[in-house]
């Protein structure tokens, strides 16, 4: 068994994480180890965990503002702010289907990994919604970062740098986030029949229209359907939603019957699109999120033929998400496809061997990697958090 | 006025004006080279124009490589380097000193690509904001933020102050809006960070280098995204009889679940200012005044403006003028837009950037009058109220140094308070050498070092934009 180690506040984090920095000791961190199969593989020999760091800090609805502590559960913010008709904008990733836990993932994670869902397309990222971080440094320092309100330039940015930095720049410890109202309704418009690049076609034309598409996804056939489909979410007001759903259904009549979605059933259907569920089985497959600009997504699912098991497009085709072999030469794959777009890939999902012999994040250039190490080295010097997590030495 | 505090010079530097000089004129042509005093004396500041420094020289780059050429003969010759778009920094983000290069990013004014199906445009940095807006405008997109001088400032300007603007409250501010930069280093190295596919890969580099304040390295284009605008957009003007009634208004108004595009707010003195400049057929007899703009089509704005004028009543305002028009929309919105130069014509003023917590808005504006009032000054406040960024304008006598002073006094008592209340110093006008000392208020001295370092990967001997930001301590002259 590995040592965990469970500080109760941030003094004794940062206490703990100076006692390993004097020591030369490396920490892996967790939250509620929900996502321990992304990046290159732990190595640590003990465990920084935050889950004694829970609870919620402030909640003030009238400014639409949460704080909460890291190991607060994503499950027990949304059932928080429910209260108050608020939702969480950039609708974040759960990674228990895709990397099969079992366990409840925390603030911490999702702000460390920056997994947005579906309405990343019109709400932004995990990072555009976090107005501010508390974290300790390798150091054992505590950092303020931002703070609670929307505009902030005062001083660097080190609360976006944190966003999605894995863990490897500081052990987080709070995080202050900007909630949006929770939608009165929800509506899907389902475009059946459309391959990849007639259904780009229709998701750019409907998000390039004024009717304020919340979300925007490609499912193939044998995905939720027996045929493939262009999925359109509405949110709002329901008088809003009806007369944009109407506008859209005229709009998009030359790509197809389209098909209404309500309720339930729509909503299962995002989630399922968010978490990446259509990929989850069967588990050997590496499963890949991969960043494109829309229109470059059909050249490259298509260089991609004869590697790709399985995959769909969210984000208006700006996501690609892929299942290949569990393979160095489908990775590789993967890479080269990738390689004439202005894109960026990372293995979500795979065993330790394949995850530490292939690059998992994109490889970054000389000069991305020596400003990567040294930025690492300024939270970081001695290497204690996270070590060789997104790159060998970050 | 002359309270904030300039680093001793580099006497070397001085010294070597004229190799320094020559060293340029050999890497830049003639007409990208400004070495003369006239020729200099537009760039000595920005629209912080109590502080005024002749730069050494001032280099106008077409290019990248040029940039690349430019900042790593700089680090060669030990020489500081301020980055200036338009110069419309209202923080003194680019006022230079005597042993610093100006390099001017204005030569550099392409718009490289517009995709509308990925819905981006790249753009070089001495592109101005409005520029952008201008050209995808025909075709229905535009790029959201709008600071108030975005007919003149650069978009590599927005860039290194994470500029906003009315329009934020909707669509977020620069950082929320940009999807990649070019970037050069201070030892010449080129850099792309993101591009057309969103959150790029590896450290959030872009998040970083936005709102930086040039101190970093040097962004020479920008690829930005771009939005479809709405069928339409309406404002409504609703007057209070007293400030909280009408900040409660707004807090009521996100309360209910609604994001408008804008909502900007004056007090009594804005109001008679404003009215008298523009003539927007302001009432004269409220307190405070909020002007709230809607988007969509008819219907859609029609069922919002209802929900917000039940609660605006529920808040007992006393005048609401909707706009029936589209010229009445343009006249309800040319009073707040003129707010800045229409108060420049009553007095001078320094215009603050602090931000709170909308729940805190009566807090703040009650405080922000008793400080004014402490030092025997008059305050207009025209700010957006939806995101809490305040804009208190401290009126004063430029020809007055004790006043000079007592309103820059005002005016950091304010921040200071601002931070107090869980907001910050600055929301959208960076920090620059007007607020670098108010540093130590939101931040410790563990934070600061912690930004330090940071900058200190880009830029170890801190030669990029020196005197910005970070408190001077014993480098002041």
């Amino acid at each position: 068994m590995k040592v965990v180690l469970t500080p109760e506040s941030e003094r004794e984090a940062a206490n703990m994480i100076r006692v390993a920095c004097a020591g030369g000791v490396r920490l892996d961190i967790l939250g509620g180890d929900t996502r321990s199969g992304l990046g290159r593989p732990r190595s640590a020999e003990r465990e920084l965990s935050s889950a004694a760091l829970a609870g919620i800090v402030f909640y003030a609805p009238a400014e639409m503002t949460l704080c909460a502590r890291a190991g607060t559960t994503i499950q027990a913010i949304e059932a928080a702010i429910a209260q108050h008709h608020h939702i969480l904008p950039f609708e974040p990733m759960r990674p228990q289907a895709l990397w099969g836990a079992s366990a409840e993932p925390t603030i911490g994670g999702m702000v460390a990994t920056n997994h947005s869902g579906p309405r990343r397309v019109s709400a932004g990222a995990v990072r555009d919604g976090v107005l501010g971080l508390r974290l300790v440094n390798g150091l054992g320092e505590a950092i303020q970062c931002g703070g609670r309100v929307m505009k902030n330039v005062t001083g660097l940015d080190l609360t976006k740098l944190n966003c999605g930095a894995d863990g490897t720049l500081g052990f987080l410890t709070e995080a202050t986030i900007k909630l949006a109202p929770k939608p009165e309704i929800e509506q899907t418009l389902a475009v059946a029949r459309l391959d990849e690049a007639r259904a780009i076609g229709a998701m750019t034309h409907a998000l390039g229209s004024p009717f304020g598409i919340g979300a925007a996804a490609w499912l193939p056939a044998g995905m939720g359907a027996g045929v493939s489909r262009a999925l359109l979410r509405l949110e709002g007001f329901e008088d809003s939603v009806r007369y944009r759903a109407g506008r859209l259904t005229e709009l998009l009549g030359e790509f197809g019957d389209i098909q209404p979605l309500a309720g339930a059933e729509s909503s299962a259907l995002w989630l399922a699109i968010r978490d990446a569920k259509f990929l989850a089985e069967p588990r050997d497959r590496a499963v890949w999120r991969v960043s494109l600009a829309p229109s470059e997504a059909p050249a490259f699912v298509g260089r991609l033929a004869g590697t790709a098991r399985a995959h769909y497009l969210d984000w208006g085709g700006g996501l690609v998400w892929l299942a290949t072999d569990e393979s160095e030469v489908a990775a590789a794959e993967v890479r080269r496809s990738l390689a004439p777009s202005r894109g960026h890939a990372t293995l979500m999902r795979a065993r330790d061997e394949l995850r530490k012999s292939v690059a998992v994040f994109q490889p970054p250039s000389e000069l991305e990697l020596r400003i990567s190490r040294g930025l690492k080295a300024s939270f970081d010097p001695g290497g204690v958090l996270n070590f060789g997590r997104i790159y060998p030495g970050v | 006025m002359a309270q904030i505090a300039f680093p001793r010079l580099d006497d070397g530097v001085l010294r070597r004006r004229d190799t320094i000089l020559e060293g340029l004129a050999k890497i830049l042509p003639r007409e990208c080279l400004i070495a003369d005093e006239s020729g200099r004396l537009a760039f000595e500041t920005d629209a912080l124009t109590a502080y005024r420094r002749l730069p050494l020289a001032v280099a106008l780059p077409r290019s990248t490589a040029e940039v690349a050429r430019v900042l790593r003969f700089c680090r060669d010759e030990k020489v500081n380097v301020v980055p200036r778009g338009a110069g419309t920094s209202l923080s003194g983000g680019a006022i230079p000193q005597e042993d610093a290069i100006v390099v001017a990013l204005t030569k550099m004014n392409r718009i490289l690509e517009v995709n509308l199906a990925d819905r981006f445009a790249r753009v070089e940095a001495g592109v101005t904001n409005l520029a952008i807006s201008e050209a995808v405008g025909p075709e229905g997109f535009f790029y959201a933020p709008d600071p108030s001088s975005q007919l003149a400032c650069t978009i590599g300007g927005n860039v290194a102050m994470n500029s906003g603007g009315a329009h934020c409250l909707k669509y977020g501010v620069t950082t929320n809006n940009l999807l990649g930069v070019r970037f050069v280093t201070l030892d010449g190295e080129i850099l792309d960070v993101g591009g057309p596919a969103a959150d790029a890969a590896g450290y959030d580099l872009l998040g970083l280098i936005c709102g930086s304040e040039g101190q970093l390295g040097v962004v020479t284009e920008a690829t930005v995204r771009l939005i479809r605008s709405a069928e339409g957009a309406r404002p409504v003007l609703f007057g209070f009889d007293t400030v909280e009634d009408a900040s409660r208004c707004v807090t009521a108004i996100i309360g209910a679940g609604i994001v408008p595009v804008a909502m900007e707010y004056m007090d009594r003195p804005a109001i008679h200012i404003c009215e008298n400049f523009a003539h927007a057929g302001y009432p004269l007899d409220v307190e405070a005044m909020l002007i709230i703009e809607v988007e969509g089509g008819e219907t859609e704005m029609q069922a919002l403006l209802a929900r917000i004028s039940a609660i605006a009543r529920a808040h007992n305002v006393r005048t609401v003028r909707e706009s029936m028009s589209a010229m009445e929309s343009a006249q309800i919105w040319k009073g707040r837009k003129s707010a800045f130069g229409a108060t420049g014509r009553v007095a001078d003023y320094i215009c603050m950037d602090g931000t709170v917590p909308i729940g805190q808005l009566p807090e703040a504006l009650r405080r922000t009058g008793e400080i004014c009032a402490s030092y025997g000054l008059r305050v207009a406040n025209v700010f957006h109220a939806g995101d809490g960024n305040m804009h208190p304008l401290i009126l004063y006598n430029v020809n007055d140094p004790a006043e000079a002073a007592k309103a820059e006094a005002a005016g950091a008592d304010i921040l200071a308070m601002c931070v107090e209340l869980g907001g910050c110093l600055t929301g959208e006008h960076g920090v620059g050498i007007e607020k670098r000392e108010l540093m130590t208020r939101q931040f410790t001295a563990v934070e600061i070092e912690q930004q330090k370092r940071v900058r200190a990967v880009f830029d170890p001997e801190g030669r990029l934009n020196p005197a910005k930001v970070f408190p001077l301590g014993e480098r002041a002259a």
